[in-house]
């Protein structure tokens, strides 16, 4: 991915169905969290549904029905109980990662946070849930490539102002920060390249960081 | 039965007959409901995923695919949260990307079902207005240049980066992108919202 992201960029590009997997599960998350985003959103959904319906239709071969026919004697409808199950707790597009709740993550510590990648890759990104005790803080770094950090729980500060639960903030070269958990913190992170520490005992540290 | 299939398009239907049908399927697992909206969309799936690029040789099986869905999925279906339209699209389109991402893990097609789920769920009524705002891109979207319409129609039907897209319509990246934010901006505006 080239340039700048923005969070309208994010949200066409997932109404397109063009995001690679680690953004779209961020913006799916988000969209879960936020009324404010869905709201943005909306355009670009109702937008595909109208494309969709003024495409040239292509002719199916002549047993389509039959066939679909046949197909659906063999499925069950899924149960509605699937709205509900898992951790309520946990945003729906993140159950399937945490089915028990955020808790019972295998948290591994590192530096001044927690961290537990989640199996979801693409175009050279990598996903993480992150944690920050509260008043923890990232030391003071700037970017090589995209940081996309979504708000789960809590809120963290930087100097950008506050950010709290279903707030996305998106970092790139340009943007030098160092956030600080305001309460117990927790977001969804993706990113394409590793931070880099800008601080000067952050510097000595740089070569053992990875995304 | 099937000679006659699809020989006539389908007449247009309204969003609210195609909501009545998809709450019949839900409901009553009715298969008449069912072929009416199969044979509505099922033509402009298959159009859908041709012009993503799906070879000859699998868009018949991906538009089944597509439709199974929307037969065991019906019931998820909240039209205060989507159009009927914009549903099957989204199903379409996660299909389309499980095909390719085989060595991947697919979306999860409840989770899909279950995009909009706020949490913890209030009254959606940000949402609710989904049909009014079709009604009016309808329209809106034929108001718009034919260069900015076709820009659209690419950016969600073309698996093409912003390069290749520039590169095709002769025009630089940058102009690419801001003709698409304009025109996008101008369907923002006839909706009476604030541009991005």
């Amino acid at each position: 991915m080239n340039g700048k992201i923005t969070h309208e960029d994010l949200l066409l590009g997932h109404a397109a169905g063009r995001l690679p997997a680690p953004l779209a599960l961020l913006v799916r998350t988000q969209l879960a969290l936020s009324a404010e985003a869905r709201k943005r959103y909306a355009l670009y959904a109702a937008l595909a549904g109208v494309l969709l319906e003024r495409l040239e239709p292509a002719r199916l071969r002549a047993d389509a029905w039959e066939r679909l026919e046949r197909a659906i004697d063999r499925v069950e409808p899924a149960a509605p109980e699937a709205r509900h199950a898992g951790d309520p707790r946990v945003p729906p597009p993140l159950r399937r990662y945490a089915p028990r709740g955020f808790e019972r993550l295998p948290w591994r510590k590192f530096g001044p946070l927690y961290e537990v990648e989640l199996p979801v890759r693409g175009d050279g990104f990598r996903t993480r849930l992150i944690r920050l005790g509260p008043g923890a803080g990232v030391p003071r770094h700037t970017h090589a490539g995209h940081e996309l950090t979504l708000v789960i729980e809590g809120s963290f500060r930087d100097a950008q102002g506050v950010h709290r639960r279903g707030d996305l903030v998106i970092a790139d070269p340009s943007v030098e920060h160092a956030p600080v958990a305001e309460e117990e913190c927790l977001c969804l992170w993706v990113a394409d390249a590793p931070l880099k520490l800008t601080g000067p005992l952050g510097r000595l540290l740089n070569p053992f960081l990875r995304i | 039965m099937a000679d006659d299939w699809p020989e006539q398009p389908s007449e247009e239907s309204s969003e609210k007959e195609r909501v009545r049908d998809l709450e019949l399927v839900a409901t009553a697992r009715d298969r008449a409901a069912f072929r009416r909206l199969f044979e509505y969309y099922g033509p402009r799936v298959k159009a859908y995923l041709r012009r993503l690029g799906v070879g000859d040789d699998v868009v018949e099986d991906l538009v089944q695919e597509v439709f199974i869905a929307v037969w065991r999925f019906a019931g998820l279906f909240d039209r205060r949260k989507a159009t009927v339209g914009t549903w099957i699209f989204t199903i379409a389109r996660n299909k389309r990307i499980d095909s390719m991402r085989r060595d991947q893990e697919p979306v999860k097609e409840t989770e899909e079902a279950l995009e909009f789920e706020p949490d913890p769920a209030p009254g959606s009524d940000e949402i609710a207005e989904l049909g009014r705002m079709s009604d009016v891109l309808r329209e809106a979207i034929e108001t718009l240049p034919e260069e900015q319409k076709r820009l659209i129609e690419i950016f969600y039907f073309e698996d093409k980066t912003h390069s290749a897209i520039a590169e095709e319509l002769g025009l630089p990246l940058g102009t690419v992108k801001s003709r698409l934010r304009l025109a996008l901006a101008k369907l923002r505006a006839r909706l009476g919202e604030d541009p991005a």
